[in-house]
């Protein structure tokens, strides 16, 4: 009976205020698709770090190991322990509706002011004791990098319409000279700029990921060709192949250990409520088709979207794991025992975080258990302290990395800095 | 009837609209119009430029009819107690724009999320346009 009470009365809640948190795991419930007349925007304004740090668990410790910076994103750890960071900030898809302006502007709110770097910054740590006493330029005049990755010799950038190719020498602080372009990347309108990217376990292949050219095809079907996929790209001669489609905004790419399966994070589509569409974590599966734009989270139709494609419809994989509507997660990396007991088997994803879901969700870094080398139970917080509250918050992550010495590498594109955080010793 | 028809008799021949006004006035019928045409276009084609067109027509058809209906209200002030067809013209003038303005949150929804009811607010939205043109076309009738 009293069972029954509690389920009329929630029942008579109004939508949005039973739900404060959106569902996440392997089986998120979907709420039926709601839009208002006005959208909801929330945009925390930014704030200062003054003397406050981000919130780590116990047993571990928080530095900001680099300042400054312009626009960090994604970064990548190289053999010697010298950390490069890639900062830029895409030069922003052209407004083509009344309500481009207006969003275009509300959003800005919520960012740094500062111009994207269009550079990598090289930070050097070389007595290994947590405080990187070097930060220097290795390479600018780059165009918007995003994905880093390392092939013996050769250090690979995404840029926002090409993947470049640097030499390079263990313990080199500075770039040789100019990159070589190994291939263009779809870079017309670039609604989703950013080029994530990783290499395959045996250094063949460099996957890339291209987000989608709009928020649910509102540019056009034409505009979608070769977007919202994953590349391979063979990393020998840049001839590349869709790996995997369908998959609305891949924003980060990994590989996972022992296996060599490839992983990414996405982001889902906007407007159709505050707990609608997860955005998730999934192995990408090759030649997968993932649903964006048809549908979501397997066969769940978008009516936005048309013509509507059936056939594409019935074989839209269903993804591993929901993180989260709106929590825009642009980092993930995988862990290993070196984190601690409590974080050794799992995967770090960085979330920059909502701008149209009340409360606002994501702005922190959190650890997803795996076991068997699958996603297994609830996400935790790793990292928080982002938000100060609904109104304000001091920064936002990006990138995550795992440094093999022990640490967990964090971007913060809002407070242009670097974040170390490391089990105390 | 003698007593109905008795004020209409002080009032003196209807007077055309000021230019200005008239200018103003004339672009809400077209811009809604294009407004309708481009959703028809839209439903029958899929072509996302089509409803590109509609949200600029549109929000075009409200800055500019916005300025007409300003006028509008303000003469219905001056002259109030006047002729009844300012009073009618106003409120189809409003109707219209306060329709567009709803029509315009609904176009700025994402690709065909707009449809059905961005068609039919533009359809409804274009009629009371023509009808408040032709009614301040007409003009009004001032007191003798």
């Amino acid at each position: 009976m009293r069972g029954l009470l509690m389920m009329t009365a929630l029942a008579v809640l109004p939508l949005g205020v039973a739900a404060q948190t959106p569902a996440t795991g392997a089986t998120p419930e979907l709420p039926d698709p709601q839009r208002a007349l006005l959208p909801q925007m929330v945009i925390p304004r930014p704030a200062e770090w003054g003397d406050a740090l981000p919130t780590v668990p116990e047993g571990f410790t928080v530095t900001a190991i680099a300042t400054g910076l312009k626009i960090p994103r994604q970064t990548l750890v190289l053999p010697n322990g010298d950390i490069l960071v890639a900062e830029g900030k895409g030069q922003g898809a052209p407004a083509l509706r009344p309500k481009d302006v207006i969003a275009g502007f509300i959003k800005a709110l919520g960012k740094s002011p500062e111009p994207g770097g269009n550079r990598l910054t090289l930070l050097r740590d070389a007595d290994g004791d947590g405080t990187y006493e070097m930060q220097g330029v290795f390479a600018e005049g780059l165009n918007s990098p995003y994905g880093l990755a390392l092939i013996d010799g050769g250090l690979f950038v995404a840029n926002q319409d090409a993947v470049v190719r640097f030499d390079y020498t263990d313990g080199q602080t500075q770039a040789s000279g100019p990159p070589v372009t190994l291939t263009d990347l779809p870079k017309a309108i670039n609604h989703h700029w950013t080029k994530a990217m990783t290499a395959s376990a045996d250094g063949r292949f460099l996957y890339v990921g291209i987000g989608s050219n709009s928020n649910i095809t509102e540019r056009g079907m034409e505009a979608e060709e070769d977007r919202a996929m994953v590349w391979q790209i063979d990393a020998r001669t840049g001839m590349h192949r869709p790996y995997a489609t369908g998959l609305r905004n891949p924003t980060a790419l990994t590989i996972q250990p022992d296996t060599g399966q490839l992983w990414a994070v996405v982001n889902e589509r906007d407007e159709i409520g505050p707990d609608l569409v997860p955005d998730y974590l999934a192995a990408v599966q090759e030649g997968g088709f993932y649903g964006w734009p048809y549908s979501y989270w397997g066969q769940t139709v978008d009516p936005r979207a048309q013509p509507q494609d059936p056939d594409k419809v019935a074989a839209a994989i269903v993804p591993d794991y929901a993180l989260g509507a709106h929590v825009a997660a642009l980092g993930v990396a995988f862990s290993d025992p070196v984190m601690g007991e409590d974080f050794a088997e799992g995967v770090f994803v960085g979330m920059h975080g909502s701008w149209n879901r009340n409360p606002p969700v994501g702005y922190k870094v959190v650890f997803v258990p795996f076991r068997d080398g699958r996603p297994a139970g609830e996400a935790v917080d790793f990292m928080t302290g982002f938000l100060v509250d609904e109104d304000n918050t001091r920064g936002r992550p990006v990138g995550v990395t795992l440094d093999p010495r022990g640490a967990l590498i964090v971007a913060d594109d809002l407070s242009n800095t670097i974040w170390r955080v490391a089990p105390a010793r | 009837m003698a007593s109905l028809s008795s004020p209409r008799s002080s009032l003196a021949p209807a007077r055309p609209l000021h230019p200005l006004h008239a200018i103003l006035l004339a672009f809400l019928f077209p811009l809604f119009l294009g407004t309708l045409a481009s959703d028809l276009a839209y439903a029958r084609t899929f072509q996302i430029q089509w409803a590109n067109f509609a949200q600029w027509l549109n929000a075009g058809g409200l800055l500019l009819g916005g300025f007409a209906l300003l006028w509008s209200l303000v003469g219905l002030i001056r002259h109030r107690g006047g002729d009844r067809r300012r009073l009618v013209h106003a409120l189809l003038l409003l109707a219209a724009w306060v329709l567009g303005l709803v029509n315009a949150l609904v176009h700025a929804k994402d690709a065909w999320a707009m449809m059905p009811e961005g068609l039919w607010l533009s359809a409804i939205a274009a009629v009371l346009a023509l009808l408040a043109s032709w009614t301040g076309y007409l003009g009004f009738r001032e007191w003798a």
